[in-house]
């Protein structure tokens, strides 16, 4: 075990490399503007809206497994896609996703602000990337979707939303 | 003749005048004729004046309707965005402070080879977290425990405070947390809510070697150097595994100071790096060097060093953990017995057969004192279900084996019911 006899020059000397170039996990990555002008190449199309009403409020709370806080939920929407801003807490504090829909499938789904302190690692491609071209089969996802260890409630944060803007977008297209 | 002619032409002018003027009204009834219609023009004008008239009411009534939709619609927009965002201001007001928690209960059935049986039931744990974020940047996490319900004089139970501390976000690239954490190490020391594991009992090689749960007071400086690549570097206290008071071997678990009036005299200094780069797939690995692992108390020990390094893997259906950690201890006292060593290993493969049922099956070898020849080593073979009726409720049964170096072989089931909020 001769090799672990000096790790505290060595634990001093990699928190410094480290700490020059880390990125935090924490932050918003995109403001909510900047996420439609990218999805809609600078045309973004006048929002709507759909009302939580008794029937879609059930469903909605069904998808979300808890009710949803708000009266309604906006959203924007061109011959092509749709685009969505949803919030959903993780362990304890909401998540804001982008969710393009596009033919009924996703298109692309982004972390635009995170505020755990754990899970961050939901927002990186390799992780989102699993969720391209998704489509909703009796209410649930068509696909597994494989977790971050250690991140469970982050990961189930995000196939809730993309769940809720699936069908969201067939209910209002 | 010529005359004659002329005469028959103007009489018979007279005749078709004459005759003519007998089928055409007179003046005074072309007059009233006139007058009649006349009467009717008047009327038709004033129908039309009066449809204008009602068209142009219409009208302003159909933009007075419009003018009051369109501020209804406002008024409804103002009032829908006034009281999402009061919601909001109130749910964002109340989730400044959380509370969290989980708990376990757990049934054992087993029996060693000389027939002796423990049968127990047992609330292991019930826990609570509070959590406050005093803004953006600075925040509070606790965890507060009960362990086997009844705490206090001659009770089999405790509470422990097992985390409270500060975290702070220096920048968007820094992040650091002060005060009482758990340890950077292994698979279930910080994530060990019991809907998150297989198995009712936790593993035996993280409980003896990391030693779970554990934690410790200090401060820990945390970061992302890329995507999903992580590390951590904490200096904190350490543990003292000295043989005093009812502690009789230098065993890591008997160690624990749980922060309570622990000897500081010398401290411990952890680093872990993680990669969790790819859906599904964790990596890492722990180094943890303590200057003094009896905190200056016995002067036949000294320093010590943990490694431990392991995988989680969930593609798919299938899973997969593997672990190895090991400890060596300097000086001649653990030496002696053997507990200059302290390693351990498991794997555990498991397989989520639909969103409600898992199977698992788990072997473990562990060992305290592997740094003689003496045989101290102990090996457990799980095998078991997870039934989750929902996601944060689980219900577990699971047979074990067990080669105990002493006593031989035990076996037997444990049933566990646990949850998280």
């Amino acid at each position: 075990m001769s090799q672990y006899k000096d790790p505290l020059r060595v634990l001093i000397f990699m928190g410094l490399i480290l700490s020059s170039f880390t990125v935090f996990a924490r932050g918003v990555y995109q403001t909510d503007q900047d996420f439609l002008t990218e999805v809609f190449n600078n045309s973004v199309p006048k929002s709507k809206v759909v009302w939580m009403k008794a029937d879609l409020a059930s469903t909605v709370a069904e998808l979300l497994g808890h009710k949803y806080a708000g009266l309604r939920i906006r959203y924007w929407r061109n011959e092509q896609r749709s685009a969505w801003i949803l919030e959903e807490i993780g362990k304890e504090k909401p998540i804001t996703f982008g969710i393009v829909v596009a033919e009924g499938k996703i298109e692309n789904i982004k972390v635009l602000a995170f505020r755990e302190s754990r899970g961050g690692e939901i927002r990186h491609p390799a992780f989102t990337q699993q969720f391209k071209l998704v489509q909703l089969d009796d209410m649930q996802l068509d696909r597994n979707i494989d977790g971050v260890s250690g991140a469970t409630l982050s990961v189930r944060a995000m196939t809730v939303v993309a769940r809720l803007a699936l069908y969201l977008d067939k209910f209002t297209g | 003749m010529a005359i004659l002619k002329k005469t028959v032409v103007a009489m018979s002018v007279m005749v078709a005048v004459s005759s003519v003027q007998a089928a055409t009204p007179s003046n005074e009834e072309m007059w009233v004729l006139l007058q009649q219609v006349q009467q009717q023009l008047t009327d038709v004008q004033q129908q039309n004046n009066q449809l204008l008239v009602e068209n142009q009411s219409l009208k302003t009534k159909v933009e007075q309707t419009e003018k009051t939709v369109l501020e209804a619609n406002e008024t409804v927009e103002a009032l829908a965005e006034t009281t999402e965002q009061a919601v909001k201001a109130v749910s964002t007001s109340a989730n400044n402070t959380t509370i969290g928690g989980y708990g376990e209960l757990h049934y054992n059935n087993l029996e060693d080879e000389d027939g002796d049986k423990t049968k127990k039931v047992d609330f292991h744990r019930f826990v609570l977290f509070f959590a406050h974020e005093f803004n953006d940047r600075l925040r509070l996490f606790s965890e507060l425990e009960l362990e086997h319900s009844i705490a206090g004089e001659s009770q089999n139970g405790e509470i422990e405070l097992e985390q409270a501390y500060i975290e702070y976000d220096i920048s968007s690239q820094y992040r650091v947390k002060g005060g009482l954490f758990l340890t950077p190490v292994g698979i279930i020391n910080e994530t060990h809510e019991p809907a998150t594991f297989y198995g009712t009992e936790r593993n035996n090689v993280e409980k003896h070697i990391i030693p779970a749960t554990w934690w410790e007071a200090g401060a820990m400086f945390s970061g992302e150097i890329a995507q999903g690549f992580s590390y951590d570097v904490a200096i904190s206290s350490g543990l003292d595994v000295s043989k005093e008071g009812t502690k009789s071997t230098y065993k890591i678990r008997d160690g624990r100071q749980k922060v309570s009036q622990a000897l500081a005299d010398d401290l411990a200094y952890t680093g872990r790096l993680k990669w969790t780069g790819l859906p599904g797939i964790e990596l890492a690995a722990t180094v943890q060097y303590q200057e003094d692992i009896t905190q200056s108390q016995d002067p036949t020990a000294g320093s010590a060093t943990l490694f431990e390094t392991h995988a989680v893997i969930q593609r798919g259906d299938f899973g997969l953990r593997a672990l190895y950690a090991i400890w060596d201890l300097d000086g001649e006292g653990p030496k002696a017995d053997g507990y200059d060593e302290q390693t351990g290993w498991y794997v555990e493969p498991s397989y989520r057969i639909n969103e409600y049922f898992g199977v698992f099956t788990r072997y473990s070898e562990w060992d305290n004192q592997a740094g003689n020849a003496v045989d101290s080593e102990y090996d457990q073979f799980d095998l078991g279900v997870n039934w989750w009726p929902h996601e944060d409720v689980v219900v577990k049964l699971d047979y074990q084996n067990q080669d105990k170096p002493a006593n031989g072989e035990s076996d037997g089931f444990n049933v566990g019911l646990g949850y998280q909020f």
